[in-house]
């Protein structure tokens, strides 16, 4: 493989980064080319985890298809069902109850947080810190903790269907999600006591991985990534499905767009996703939770496309539907594949210190870039 | 830009563009001879500013393929879906790659998967299937006894 | 009172009044191998146990608590299986370089015991110069990395020799600029005569801020030096998954391991000897109640103490810094260490002349 591939000159050194490595979380396989230590080129190699979603989704129906996406972008999951069931209820022009869309919004922002704040832990732990990947865990594991709960998973949640959500909150959902909050907040000064604050953390990410506003938008960043650099793109401001619209949030945005930019935002997200919870979290109205759809959902002929802000960036779910109960063709539009493939760009003459460091900041998971 | 709006400042521009209806934003399309074309105009030309492509895809319509742009503009928050119908023998189609760069990772996964040729792309390979995968997996008539998908 | 000063005295006078001289010495030289590899492995599983267990206090959790009371017996276990576990060679590697380079690197961490004293008068060897002899010896560890990165045939392997090469060569100045400042202040190359010069008081004290800025720079150049967070751009086990020791296995790779802290062990031992004393107890000026109440701590927990107490503070380092780039951590020694060094070494000769010490 490595003669087939290696169109090299003289002296350079071709590195297979993966499928097994430290700091890919997952079967990322990059192959890359050195110059000593400097970096060449950066070349993906993806398909490892590739199960073939789309196609599987052509062969279940629009119930069952919403529970095989939980698999793709497996830390937000509740994010991933909750665009199909928006793509569906958009053909079926369904809305689901009130209670429904506050209890999707709050979960949403939950697994927000928890995406976060595991992607916290690894990032530090791909610049050698070990430490703040368990003093990530403590807090994420309270989220986990509610969400095993009330869906019943911890990671695969499957919580949201077409109409609304599957069950109803678990009976202490409020004072739970008011402990996390509280601890939180106590616990939010030892991240930058610890990572933030760091000289060398900061050296280590400030001007590396730079992506400058119109390569985001060329290379189709979303979500951190492309807000680092300046790109307002996020969907759950300029695109609001359920009630985003009422709730106040303020949608994070910085300049530089290096490695450092994207770490900050990805903090102040958390700060705002908080805020968003406890907007909602005491004036959750009563009522159903599921609006009463038939047993076998079919939807009409034509296209749907539902987008929505995962915790990487844009999912978009594109339906297209012939009539029947299963979906034609779904297409999923993935954030991760994306803003993977602004990162050879990205570090292209830099070191390989600086690939882990960037690519940290992307926060990729495989499954969702291969699907 | 309203749909209205758009549809009609296209139609000045590229009079062999045809719509479709439905949808919550404007569907059109065009010969696949003129994509590239058009795609160069809705990039470029003021009040368009189509600069940033989401989704880029393939539907095996069994008969034809579709090919589906979905471009968006982040500077006056338009969206629209430009569709071209290629021929499902011989698929083949302009890159776009050299305009928005995300493409060349989408248009070598629609290659994967569906088999479309991108001309002129910089580097047309297999991404997620093994480099010596024989066969086009999202492709309807697609059948793999071993890796059985169908349930 | 038995100290180690004098059972090794006894066993001495035993040896010559049972036997003849030269079969006393050859009898000495065996009994002081099989103590030093014993040392060597009670150290290094000590120092393994006490780095998991450093490790788990900081990230909030247990860390081993298993195998024996508090899991003390859990890096003999690991030992064991490391032990029955097969040692791989790669197809294509250099065979002899790479079985001999582990040795190297241990026989190196060997070598570096011999002049260190771990109580009053109890030294394998008091050689004339024996900072001279340690920072010698010391460098020599970078062979037995950059053989192993070099045999293994893994260009994981070859870029962590090379970036473990230029890290050792350039913090060996340093190093041994910051040692060379004790030196100055003692006037004399011996270990013991070192301790010695601190009888009324530690260097660190002493000599105030010279020795303050020396010590500073010794800790983080032997940190360096020894591979370790957040300078381990060696192994950096995100970039290079576990670099020039990528390819080892089996008791080959516990080889490395061991001797990863014995170094630490050594390092550590020489910063408390020239900086703390060694095994000299807490002395202050000429006040005797004190003194002599420090005197009755026996002096090898002293230096054992001592030790411990820098080990801890290096493997906090690695629990809570990210690692450096490659780059950057050239740029800190070239740039900040080495120029900061020199400067020290004057202010320390300035003080030294001057008699600006107490």
């Amino acid at each position: 493989m490595i003669e087939e591939i290696g169109r090299t000159t003289e002296g350079d050194l071709i590195i297979n980064i993966g499928p097994q490595h430290p700091a890919t979380h997952g079967v990322l396989h990059l192959v890359i080319t050195l110059n000593g230590e400097t970096i060449k080129k950066v070349e993906p190699h993806l398909g490892y985890i590739h199960r073939s979603i789309e196609k599987m989704c052509e062969s279940l129906s629009y119930r069952q298809f919403i529970y095989v996406t939980s698999r793709m972008d497996y830390l937000s999951s509740h994010i991933n069902n909750h665009a199909c069931a928006l793509c569906v209820e958009k053909g079926l022009q369904i809305e689901p109850p009130q209670r429904a869309q506050y209890i999707r919004v709050i979960m949403d922002e939950l697994t927000r947080i928890a995406s976060h704040e595991l992607w916290w832990g690894a990032m530090a732990m791909d610049l050698g810190a070990f430490t703040p990947f368990f003093h990530a865990f403590r807090e994420r594991e309270t989220i986990t903790d509610i969400m095993e709960k009330t869906c019943g998973a911890r990671l695969t949640m499957n919580y949201m269907v077409p109409g609304g959500v599957m069950a109803e909150l678990h009976p202490g959902f409020q004072r739970d999600v008011e402990r996390f909050i509280q601890l939180y907040k106590s616990k939010f000064e030892e991240y930058s006591e610890l990572v933030t604050g760091n000289v060398i953390f900061q050296n280590r990410m400030k001007s590396v991985g730079v992506l400058s506003k119109e390569d985001a938008i060329s290379y189709g960043c979303s979500g951190p990534v492309g807000r680092a650099s300046g790109v307002s793109c996020d969907i759950r401001k300029l695109y609001p499905y359920d009630i985003y619209n009422k709730v106040e949030f303020d949608e994070i945005t910085e300049t530089e767009g290096d490695s450092y930019a994207r770490y900050v935002v990805r903090l102040k997200e958390i700060q705002q996703s908080i805020r968003i919870i406890e907007q909602l979290l005491g004036n959750i109205p009563e009522g159903d939770f599921q609006a009463k759809t038939k047993a076998v959902l079919k939807l009409p002929k034509g296209e749907f496309y539902q987008r929505v802000e995962t915790a990487r960036g844009e999912l978009g779910v594109y339906i297209v539907s012939e009539g029947g109960t299963t979906p034609y063709r779904i297409k999923f539009r993935s954030p991760g594949f994306s803003n993977l493939s602004a990162l050879e760009h990205m570090v292209k003459g830099l070191k390989i210190g600086d690939l882990i460091a960037a690519m940290g900041s992307l926060d990729l998971v495989i499954p969702d870039i291969d699907r | 830009m309203l749909n209205e709006d758009l549809k009609s400042k296209l139609v000045e521009i590229l009079p062999l563009i045809s719509f479709e209806d439905g949808g919550e934003w404007l569907n059109a399309y065009v010969p696949p001879e003129e994509l590239l074309a058009c795609v160069n105009q809705l990039r470029a030309t003021p009040g368009f500013d189509f600069d940033y492509l989401f989704c880029l895809t393939c539907i095996d319509w069994k008969t034809h393929f579709t090919m589906v742009y979905h471009f968006s503009s982040t500077l006056h928050r338009h969206n629209i879906v430009i569709k071209a119908r290629i021929d499902r023998m011989n698929p083949e189609i302009e890159t776009v790659s050299h305009i928005w760069r995300t493409a060349e990772m989408l248009e070598r996964e629609v290659y994967d998967l569906f088999g479309v040729v991108f001309r002129h792309h910089p580097d047309l390979r297999r991404l997620i299937m093994p480099d010596d995968w024989q066969g086009w997996p999202l492709r309807k008539d697609f059948e793999d006894p071993v890796n059985m998908i169908k349930l | 009172m038995l100290s180690l000063e004098n059972i090794t005295r006894i066993i001495h006078e035993w040896l010559n009044s049972h036997f003849n001289p030269a079969i006393a010495l050859d009898t000495e030289f065996v009994l002081v191998g099989v103590a030093s590899i014993t040392l060597f492995a009670l150290l290094g599983l000590s120092l393994v146990w006490m780095e998991r267990k450093v490790a788990a206090v900081m990230q909030i959790r247990l860390g081993p608590n298993r195998v024996g009371p508090k899991g003390i017996f859990q890096t003999t276990a690991d030992t064991l299986k490391l032990l029955m576990k097969e040692g791989l060679v790669p197809d294509g590697a250099d065979k002899f370089l790479f079985n001999l380079a582990p040795f190297i690197v241990m026989i190196v961490a060997m070598l570096i015991l011999a002049p260190i004293a771990f109580a009053k008068n109890f030294q394998i060897w008091d050689i004339n110069i024996g900072v001279l002899y340690l920072s010698a010896i010391s460098s020599l560890s970078v062979i037995g990395i950059l053989m192993a990165g070099w045999a293994s045939n893994s260009k994981y392997s070859l870029l962590g020799a090379m970036r473990s090469g230029a890290q050792i060569v350039s913090y060996e100045l340093s190093a041994g600029l910051s040692v060379l400042s004790i030196v100055v202040l003692t006037g004399s190359l011996s270990i013991k005569d070192i301790i010695l010069s601190q009888q009324n008081g530690w260097w660190i004290f002493k000599a105030h801020i010279p020795a303050l800025i020396s010590f500073i720079i010794f800790i983080i150049a032997v940190t360096a030096e020894t591979n370790r967070a957040p300078f381990d751009m060696a192994e950096a086990e995100s970039e290079l998954t576990a670099g020039f020791h990528t390819e080892y296995s089996g008791m080959r790779f516990a080889l490395f391991f061991l001797a990863e802290y014995i170094n630490i062990f050594i390092v550590c031992a020489i910063g408390a000897t020239l900086f703390f004393g060694g095994w000299m107890p807490l002395h202050i000026g000429s006040w005797q109640a004190f003194n002599h109440i420090m005197d009755y701590i026996p002096s090898s927990i002293w230096f054992l103490g001592k030790t411990i107490g820098l080990i801890f503070l290096i493997m906090w380092f690695r629990w809570t810094f990210p690692r450096l780039r490659i780059d950057q951590l050239l740029n800190l020694e070239w740039k900040y260490l080495l120029p900061i060094s020199m400067f020290n070494l004057l202010l320390t000769s300035l003080v030294a002349i001057m008699g600006w010490y107490f």
